[in-house]
């Protein structure tokens, strides 16, 4: 099974990832900023990483430039989490290497479309 | 704990599944009195109690039931019967009390456990008003088994509220 | 999603006080970015929860208040005092709407509304009160029953940002059929050929009735990494040289990429903290107590089979070592378990820059607040219960302590007033001391009011500080005109009584035109206390060691009668009320005289009495247990605890058996020789 790492400061939207994608069959690790994400990707691979992009320590945009610097997390898709309606965040994901971004506020069949959309 | 308590603990435990209305009853002189079974938590033989001070007479103290500290509450005292001598059968029956806040549990001394008797709804009849004479205000109400009359006692009424939870300010 | 909402407002109370507090922090005309970040996080977490949790009100006025702080962030707007003002205000309507979501209840429309028009006034901004996405740009969706033309080229670089172009015609095959022709003129020879690079093109012809903003979406995260064209299909016709696109042909950098990634996922640490359930902790902590409880018992017993072991039985020692293991054991585990309870200080000192922040500004007087010892722990309980006490100790000092700056200024000192908060542990306890460099207490003042309250006797001399302690008296309110900001019914009397069912006790040392300092002390936890066993007539009593100052004998050439019943002894160089344990708790002394007996000394509420007791026992650490859960309060008792021979004891609250003490002697008819009637509560004055 496809394995995602899940990245978000707030504790309750981490469980409400985790909690749909677990739900849905993947394999999910939660991390609570970019540093500790970093640090778990690290040691692990994942198919998929979905990242918040304000964070504490170490943020999505940051995480996402170091993920891609990474061989392992080359193509791996990466996903952030953004409120800002604006394309501004967005591209600056981008820019950093991100795949692709979920708008929040979103629901969990939202969530589960978009991710089969990069895993299939 | 006497043998009659360990006995009736059983009695206790084997009835309690039936639908009916049971009643343990227990003498206080030559009167009968019952309570509803389902409140009784259960029956301890009489033992020392650590005193409280500034508290009513009835009040005999607190004992260590498992953990958790239980007021003791001498029935006689409370009502103002003659005290006697706590023997080997003077018995504390463990009560959970129904309060507007919460639960408590509380002990009644007694002078000895009698029976557990069913009695059906219909045959609980209404205690008569003896104006000021005898307080029925704690009376649920009154029941013939065997012949014998038992008084049936609202001991939420008796042992909560004012009665016990807000009891004279201290008498100095 | 319900099973979320807990977290969701947990984390989102939490924030919202990091915003208040980093908002009080900011240093307004030059804002710390790092600050503004920190608040700009905590709303946008909020807003992102409550819009994902269907929250939509909190999401919407959020999304207002967030918006400021981006211009803030962004350096668009400047920090100025009315913004965070307002920024405040409206942390306060936010929580106050969660609140309301998580306890029920209704919401204050009308001041939320207000607030958010506040924020919308400074934006310059009419709301769009949306916090959604803008509706993407489809406003030209020309409905095409036919089926559309795609000409889709990505970049070479495409395939690093993870993006795969065979996805997308995956999905494209989702909205209707498709069939595609790829152009390979792009590939390099061999040599060149980058493998993480894209070289492919494809020209893409969708039949069936799908919208051109869904084919949009589908390359929405691609738009600049490729060129795209989107055409309506007009001659279908001519669509002869297709072929079915099969994925496979086109997957290869992504096998590649895929190659690189070892499958196997392990499970990571998760985050180091976990939340519980208070109620799961204090069911800890009680059975913990059982367990102190039986061990004591078990250690009772063991010493006693241990004294009448003749034979040195082997066994024995092994049993005795045992219990020796299980004490030492169980005093670790109820250490460990009492610290999980254990926060900071700090959870109540973040309440108080807040206040005084509102509170200085109201009452136009300049305070500078100093916390020191923010990282003291105390139990969760005892913190939950002083919070109060706190805040109306600095509203005291701001109102009535901390003078205007003009008064200031012409008594010579900064117009900047100081607040100081301090905590620390001393003992068993944590002390909090919170001083300002004010005016002090006037005690002139006070001490006239207590005249003419016929509290004090007109000829009755004070020392200073039992002027000063006058303040914690019911009914005594110096300020000399009510203030919006004291003077609310709640007295200085109710800091006392409460910090007294603390268990705790409150001073306050003056120096007029100095400033005065509140020193709580408060015990670490309500759990378990460190208590000297006594005897009085046949029965055990607790007296909490940090009231006892000491135990000594009393030697008659101290003793000294008043008016024939009061006795006070002489302590070195002051006279101290002699209290017989007997009399307050209605027990039999078998003993009339007082010479040679045992007294305690102890303090309650800055007052220091003697007790008599018949014997000192052990000292022991004992778990309380409350007598209000089966009974109710007793006066002079704080509750009670069982002992290791399994039975109750009951633990002595000394403020409480002082002031029975002060009524007990009332109580007695004036004596002949006091011909007004005051000499009977000589006791409280002589303390």
């Amino acid at each position: 099974m496809a394995s995602i790492l899940a990245v978000d400061d707030s504790a309750s939207m981490r469980q409400m990832v985790s909690f749909t994608l677990k739900g849905a069959g993947y394999d999910v690790t939660e991390a609570k900023d970019g540093q500790e994400a970093l640090q778990i990707a690290k040691s692990n691979s994942y198919n998929l990483v979905i990242t918040d992009i304000n964070m504490p320590i170490m943020d999505g945009i940051t995480l996402t430039k170091e993920l891609r610097s990474l061989p392992a997390y080359k193509f791996t898709p990466i996903l952030t989490l953004t409120t800002e309606s604006s394309g501004e965040k967005k591209m600056a994901g981008k820019q950093a290497g991100a795949t692709g971004w979920i708008v929040k506020p979103f629901n969990p069949d939202q969530l589960l479309a978009t991710v089969k959309k990069v895993l299939g | 704990m006497s043998t009659t308590a360990t006995e009736l603990n059983s009695v206790i435990n084997s009835e309690l599944d039936s639908d009916a209305d049971q009643f343990l009853t227990f003498v206080l002189g030559s009167e009968e009195y019952g309570v509803d079974i389902l409140r009784v938590q259960e029956i301890k033989g009489w033992d020392s109690v650590t005193p409280i001070p500034n508290t009513p007479d009835y009040i005999k103290g607190v004992i260590n039931l498992r953990g958790t500290i239980v007021p003791i509450v001498d029935l006689r005292q409370r009502f103002s019967m003659p005290e006697v001598e706590y023997g080997p059968i003077t018995v504390v029956i463990v009560l959970k009390i129904e309060c507007a806040d919460r639960d408590r549990i509380m002990g009644i001394v007694v002078d000895g456990v009698s029976d557990v008797y069913d009695v059906p709804p219909e045959e609980m009849k209404d205690a008569p008003d003896f104006g000021n004479v005898v307080d029925t205000e704690f009376v649920r109400g009154l029941a013939t088994v065997e012949e014998k009359m038992i008084i049936i006692l609202d001991i939420d009424h008796l042992l909560s509220g004012n009665e016990i939870q807000a009891t004279d300010k201290l008498g100095i | 999603m319900q099973q979320f909402h807990q977290t969701f407002f947990e984390e989102s109370f939490e924030g919202l006080d990091i915003m208040e507090n980093e908002l009080l922090n900011l240093d307004v005309g030059n804002a710390d970015s790092e600050v503004i970040n920190t608040i700009f996080r905590s709303a946008h977490s909020i807003k992102g929860g409550s819009g994902t949790f269907g929250f939509t009100a909190v999401a919407e006025f959020t999304h207002v208040a967030e918006t400021l702080l981006d211009e803030m962030r962004d350096g668009v707007r400047q920090v100025t005092q009315e913004s965070v003002d307002i920024l405040l205000k409206s942390v306060d309507v936010m929580r106050a709407m969660l609140t309301t979501l998580s306890d029920g209840g209704e919401m204050d429309v009308d001041n939320i509304a207000s607030v958010q028009m506040e924020l919308e006034q400074l934006l310059g901004t009419e709301s769009n009160s949306s916090t959604t996405d803008e509706v993407s740009d489809s406003n030209n969706s020309d409905e095409n029953s036919e089926g559309w033309l795609i000409s889709f080229r990505p970049h070479v670089e495409m395939l690093r940002t993870g993006n795969d172009p065979v996805r997308m015609i995956y999905a494209l095959t989702e909205l209707g059929q498709v069939s595609t022709k790829a152009d390979i003129s792009d590939i390099p020879t061999f040599v060149d050929l980058n493998p993480e690079d894209s070289f492919l093109g494809w020209e893409i012809t969708l039949k069936g009735d799908v919208k051109k903003e869904d084919i949009v979406e589908v390359f929405d995260w691609v738009e600049d990494e490729c060129d795209l064209d989107i055409q309506p299909l007009i001659n279908e016709s001519k669509a002869t040289t297709e072929e079915t696109t099969t994925p496979e042909a086109v997957a290869a950098p992504s096998e590649i990429a895929s190659k690189a990634k070892p499958t196997a996922a392990k499970k990571t640490a998760e985050s180091a903290s976990i939340r519980v359930g208070i109620d799961k902790v204090d069911e800890i902590i009680n059975l913990v107590g059982e367990l102190v409880i039986t061990q004591s018992m078990l250690g009772q017993v063991g010493s006693e089979i241990g004294n009448a072991d003749e034979h040195n039985s082997p066994y024995m020692e092994k049993l005795l070592e045992g219990l020796a293991q299980l004490e030492r054991n169980t005093r670790e585990i109820q250490e460990s378990v009492m610290r999980i309870r254990m926060l900071p200080i700090s959870f109540v000192f973040s309440r108080v820059p807040r206040l005084v922040h509102d509170l200085s500004s109201k009452l136009n007087k300049q305070v500078e607040l100093v916390t020191t010892g923010e990282n003291t722990e105390l139990d969760k309980t005892v913190m939950e219960k002083i919070g109060d006490p706190m805040v109306h100790l600095v509203r005291n000092a701001l109102d009535h302590g901390i003078e205007t700056p003009d008064v200031r200024k012409a008594a010579g000192k900064s117009e900047m007033g100081t607040l100081s908060l301090n905590a620390y542990h001393k003992g068993g306890s944590i002390v909090i001391e919170l001083s300002d460099d004010g005016a002090g207490i006037n005690k002139e003042r006070v001490l006239n009011k207590a005249r003419s309250n016929g509290l004090v006797g007109e000829n009755e001399n004070l020392s200073d500080d039992a002027i000063n302690d006058l303040i914690f008296h019911p009914g005594l309110s110096t300020a000399e005109s009510l203030s919006d900001v004291s003077g609310r019914g709640v007295g200085m009397d109710v800091v006392r009584k409460n910090i007294k069912s603390l268990g705790g006790s409150v001073r306050v040392d003056s120096v007029e035109g100095k400033g005065a300092t509140f020193t709580i002390q408060l015990p670490l936890t309500l759990a378990i206390l460190d208590g000297q066993l006594v005897k009085v007539a046949d029965e055990t009593f607790i007296i909490p060691l940090v009231s006892i100052i000491e135990s000594i004998q009393v030697k008659s050439a101290n003793l000294s009668g008043i008016a024939g019943k009061a006795a006070l002894y002489k302590l070195r160089d002051e006279y101290i009320p002699v209290i017989r344990a007997h009399n307050v708790f209605g027990m039999e002394d078998s003993n009339s005289s007082l010479e040679d007996r045992l007294m305690v000394v102890v303090e309650g509420d800055g007052a220091k009495a003697g007790i008599i007791v018949d014997d000192l026992l052990a000292q022991q650490q004992v778990v309380i247990k409350s007598l209000e859960t089966n009974y109710k309060r007793v006066d002079g008792l704080s509750g009670a605890t069982i002992l290791g021979d399994g039975t109750v004891a009951l633990i002595l609250d000394i403020s409480g058996v002082i002031d029975m003490f002060k009524t007990l002697s009332n109580s007695v008819p004036p004596s002949p020789v006091d011909p007004d009637g005051n000499g009977s509560d000589i006791a409280e004055k002589a303390a």
